[in-house]
């Protein structure tokens, strides 16, 4: 298997290294769909020229990278292009990993449930083969490296692509088992753009069930697991703080960065729902919105928690999903990382109710972002809404993609215990639905 | 040695006087004599005085001195006023300009010798001061206070410079005293307090476009305050200028516009110009060479362009009733000093202009590095007014306007680029001496909205990469502070040195947009300040009857002089979302979030269940009667 994802690394660099020397690179780095506030990379060179100018660059509302990120490219600055693919590929090669490893779990719990008898006898054509789940991996790999939303993201350099990559990382370490590991990578993720935090029940659900720790309030051994794992978590949390502070000397950074994030006081488009929306608020309500608008990406983890407690890495993918989905400055970058994972889902193909109607919409926003903008822009002859409606049905469409695949996993595993083709009472055949 | 040419400047003082004193009527020979008098007391001027800034209105405070010296001695036998602690004067500058325009300088100046910042002692009887503006300034511990209202823009490239730089629309800069502890708060109150005296909308100035420059703006009159936490400055580009602002400006006056140079300021007449400038700069001065003791200067100046080469139907004649729909009648009574003032540099042998009527007085001036010459004529003489007992001066254009000046600084700007997301701001400095590079301090204060990324500034001249020396930058605060970038930019000799930056034009809340959102909002103009090598030390050919000993090495108060030049305000447009919808954005917007959270909210809460249908509704009612009647129920 090495053999084909080198060539997809080297396919996936090349591209990558064609464009960066294109006269495209600048055109697609100045996109408002590929780079927002918080990533762009000419905020990223603004903060280091700021600093050599002896001014912080948290004094002004230009620059909102971590302080992290800074002494990075302060070092890094001239190979920032490799540093960009390199990210991609670090990417993909954990999500590959990961997936191997999931896949691996998978087919071995699938065994030990033939085995044991549990699945009814017309539900054999829903099991999975290892035949068929060879080349996920690969194609996990190939869907994030080859995304044209992975490609625009690294061209333009958007530090997306880092974020990414330690979303990566955390998710390989966590399905290796490396409870520190995990909680350490899952610390920088939320000290970078503070919404992974939720990817913290996925986690620990995830290695309580490794562990055969029931998850259970009453049980010593639950509540072990969750403070130590929480420690090392909010321990190395402190500790990159700390670091921050001591680099810069100051907690500037703290508002300007997630503050930032939290107020939402830059309304230059993007993709997703808060530009417009918080553009045209009333100010009396703006407050009261912000809370719920942000409230609204948190909130979903428990109850997602409690449903999906048997299928922690479902659940990862939900929450990167819902968090892309409704994150105040979401880039493409964002929506090429849970895409990555539809591979992983092929065999939910069968119960999604509107791949087709969703495919076709993300499409056609996808070619109409750029359109509906040099309308707007540039030719003058549309105005905001044009631009506003487009990004209000790509969300409409991830809602209905994510909604859809949730519906399908929730679905299948129904039919894995009740039996795949469901009698009525009078013997003829049933419909399922939701009640 | 600063004690011996004090000393010499006394003795010139009372040699000048004594000559002044008994001739009664001056002659051209007279007024060239006394230049070399004059250049020796504004040397000793500009040693004694602090900054470089001041530099020209230090020279023309001492011709100005002393020219009034040689009539208040004359007056004083006369009149001999009780110790008044306060003075005021007048005076009226005409230059007819290359282009053809007129430029008219009104000039009033109040001197008081007290003190409003003392503590304890309150100031309350005011006479020849506006009450108005005394109560602000003791009230705020205002130390200097400069602030202007311009409708037009200075065309430097026709007009050459104004004795009184000032930008478009408002201008604001106030040295606080340092005894201030919260200078946002007086700031503040001080602009609100102004707006209402001004009738001017100053009270929208907040701290979104107030600046705190750090080597632009030094205070002009006494102290040598450097910290630059105590200087506001701020401007309102937008700001329109009109009657409204001038009727509560001429009220400040000792005489209002009943007497004097002031009733000469018709605002039908002024409005209808090309350029209309009126400012006050309130500051503390020396009263005396040795600066004993300090007086308070209220100067009120007003600044007008007439274009009358255009609208005077072919004639190329103006007079005072032209320009100003009135004549002189009378000096203002309250006023020490009261004079008119026409350059007539360009027109020695009267072969340019015809001037009436003849003015036997001639005075001479360095002004803006340049020698200018001037036909004085004094209101406070009767012999002035004629038989008629009206003063109307009289210009008949003889020759055709000259060509296009060159000054040698000149500075504009623009925005560059398409598209309402990025952009571009060029700023042009030029420097137009032949041979002397010199410093230029660039100071530019941009609104929040544009963001401008520092990494591109780039500065060249002559096609080659010009590192700015010092860069003062202060990044913008979203919504509380606006961007602040001060560069010291050395100009190359005969260069134009360009300074770009590129910017990003950020989406605003509806409610932040101004009620004409299209029409695009204004960037105030970048401030350009400089000690620019003087036009008398350019000149080589010393053929003007001077002494020889005086000519050979440059004099040093005439080799540079200070100058400020505003560029251009700049209007650029930012994106706008659309205003007639707010509701449905929040409906639709909640819609969405709503899809999400439903769908997520059905999968969560709901489980798959086999579908049974419901028995149609006959069949229920039919088994509802069944089950009243007690026979089984159909299934």
């Amino acid at each position: 298997m090495a053999a084909p994802l080198t060539l997809l690394l080297i396919v996936a660099v090349t591209i990558r290294a064609v464009l960066f020397r294109s006269s495209w690179a600048e055109l697609i780095s100045e996109r408002v769909e590929v780079v927002s506030p918080l990533n762009a990379w000419k905020r990223v060179v603004e903060g280091l020229a700021l600093l050599d100018l002896g001014v912080s660059p948290y004094s002004g509302d230009v620059f909102h990278e971590t302080p992290f990120m800074i002494y990075l490219f302060h070092f890094v600055v001239d190979y920032a292009e490799i540093v960009f693919m390199i990210a991609d590929g670090i990417t993909a090669v954990a999500l590959y990993l990961s997936i191997q490893t999931y896949n691996k779990n998978v087919f071995r719990k699938q065994k030990y449930a033939l085995e044991s008898d549990r699945y009814p006898a017309d539900c054999l054509e829903l099991l999975r083969s290892p035949k068929e789940m060879f080349y996920i991996p690969l194609k996990v790999a190939m869907f994030y490296l080859l995304n044209p939303f992975t490609i625009l993201s690294c061209v333009a350099k958007s530090t997306c692509g880092l974020n990414n990559a330690i979303i990566a990382l955390f998710i390989l370490c966590t399905l290796k088992g490396s409870a520190l590991l995990s909680g350490i990578l899952l610390a920088l993720a939320t000290y970078q753009s503070i919404y992974p935090l939720t990817l913290f029940a996925p986690a620990l659900l995830f290695f309580l069930q490794r562990l055969y720790i029931p998850v259970n309030l009453r049980r010593s051994s639950f509540w072990f697991f969750t403070l130590q794992y929480a420690f090392i978590y909010v321990g190395s949390l402190v500790v990159i703080t700390g670091l921050s502070f001591f680099l810069l000397g100051s907690w500037d950074f703290i508002p300007s960065v997630y503050g930032f994030i939290f107020s939402v006081p830059d309304l230059t488009p993007n993709i997703g729902l808060f530009w417009y929306f918080f553009a045209e608020m009333f100010e009396h309500f703006r407050l009261f919105f912000i809370c719920v608008f942000q409230i609204n990406v948190f909130f979903y983890t428990i109850p997602l928690s409690i449903k999906l407690k048997e299928h922690p890495v479902f659940l990862i993918f939900m929450q990167i999903a819902i968090i892309s989905i409704f994150k105040s400055y979401p880039t493409v970058g964002d929506v090429a990382l849970y895409m990555a994972f539809l591979p992983a889902w092929s065999h939910l193909y069968r119960f999604l109710r509107n791949i087709f109607l969703v495919s076709c919409v993300l499409l056609a926003c996808s070619a109409l972002f750029p359109v509906l903008w040099h309308l707007w822009i540039y030719a003058g002859s549309a105005n905001s809404n044009f631009y506003y409606a487009i990004t209000l049905l790509f969300n409409f469409g991830q809602i209905l993609l994510v909604s859809d695949y949730f519906y399908a996993y929730l679905r299948r595993e129904h039919h894995l215990t009740h039996g795949l083709y469901l009698k009525k009472k009078d013997g003829t055949e049933a419909t399922l639905v939701l009640k | 040695m600063a004690a011996h040419r004090c000393g010499l400047s006394l003795v010139c003082i009372l040699i000048f006087s004594s000559l002044a004193h008994p001739s009664s009527c001056d002659t051209l020979e007279k007024a060239n004599d006394n230049t070399a008098e004059k250049r020796s007391i504004s040397e000793v001027n500009t040693d004694g005085s602090v900054a470089g800034e001041a530099l020209n209105e230090r020279q023309w405070q001492s011709t100005d001195a002393e020219v009034d010296r040689s009539d208040s001695t004359t007056h004083s036998e006369a009149l001999t006023p009780a110790a008044a602690r306060d003075e005021f004067q007048e005076e009226l500058v005409i230059r007819p300009l290359h282009s053809g325009d007129i430029y008219a300088s009104f000039q009033f100046r109040t001197l008081w010798d007290t003190d409003f910042l003392q503590e304890g002692q309150k100031v309350s009887h005011y006479r020849l001061f506006p009450k108005s503006l005394g109560q602000v300034l003791s009230k705020f511990s205002v130390r200097e206070l400069h602030i202007s209202f311009t409708q037009g823009f200075w065309r430097t490239m026709q007009w050459g410079q104004p004795f009184i730089p000032s930008p478009p629309g408002a201008e604001l800069w106030v040295w606080f005293h340092d005894t201030v502890s919260d200078v946002d708060g007086n700031w503040k109150e001080l602009t609100n307090v102004l707006s209402g005296i001004f009738c001017a909308s100053l009270n929208f100035i907040d701290l979104t476009n107030t600046v705190q420059p750090s080597a632009s703006f030094k205070p002009l009159g006494l102290g040598n305050a450097t910290d630059h936490r105590f200087l506001r400055y701020a401007t309102l580009p937008r700001e329109i200028v009109c009657t409204e602002n001038l009727t509560p400006w001429k009220k400040l006056l000792p005489c209002g516009s009943k007497a004097g140079l002031a009733v000469l300021m018709k605002s039908e007449k002024l409005f209808h110009s090309s350029f209309h400038s009126q400012a006050v700069h309130i500051r503390p001065i020396c009263q005396d060479e040795q600066c004993s003791s300090k007086a308070w200067e209220l100067r009120q100046t007003l600044n007008v362009v007439f274009d009358l080469h255009t609208s005077g139907q072919g004639k190329k004649e103006w007079s005072l009733f032209k320009m100003f729909s009135r004549t002189l009648t009378e000096a203002c009574p309250l006023a020490s000093s009261s004079k008119v003032y026409v350059d007539i540099t360009d027109n020695p042998e009267g072969e340019l202009f015809e001037l009436s009527p003849a003015t036997p007085l001639l005075g001479q001036a360095v002004v803006l590095g340049d020698r200018r010459t001037y036909s004085v004529y004094d209101l406070s003489r009767a012999e002035t007014f004629g038989q008629l007992r009206s003063f109307n001066l009289l210009l008949r254009w003889k020759g055709d306007s000259g060509d296009m000046l060159r000054p040698l600084l000149h500075a504009e700007r623009y925005v560059a680029g398409f598209g309402l997301q990025t952009g571009e701001i060029h700023t042009v400095i030029y420097n137009n001496h032949p041979y002397r590079a010199f410093p230029v301090l660039l100071m530019d204060s941009v609104p929040w909205y544009l963001q401008l990324y520092i990494h591109t500034l780039t500065v060249t001249s002559k096609s080659r990469d010009n590192k700015p020396s010092y860069i003062h930058y202060q990044p913008a605060k979203d919504r509380h502070r606006p961007h602040l970038l001060e560069m010291l930019i050395q100009l190359p000799p005969h260069s134009m040195t360009e300074v770009t930056v590129q910017f990003e034009r950020a989406l605003l809340k509806w409610t932040e947009y101004t009620p004409d959102p299209n029409h695009g909002f204004y960037v105030g103009s970048s401030v350009v300040s400089a000690l620019v090598p003087s036009m008398v030390a350019m000149r080589t050919n010393f053929t003007q009857d001077q002494p020889l000993f005086s000519s050979f090495v440059p004099v040093k108060e005439e080799s540079s002089y200070f100058v400020r030049v505003y560029t251009e305000p700049l209007l650029v447009n930012l994106p706008t979302p659309d205003f007639s919808m707010p509701y449905n954005v929040i409906c639709l917007t909640c819609t969405v979030v709503a899809v999400g959270y439903g769908s997520f909210y059905n999968l969560l809460t709901r489980t798959f269940q086999v579908d049974e249908p419901s028995p149609p509704l006959s069949k229920r009612l039919a088994n509802l009667i069944r089950r009243m009647r007690g026979v089984p129920l159909l299934t």
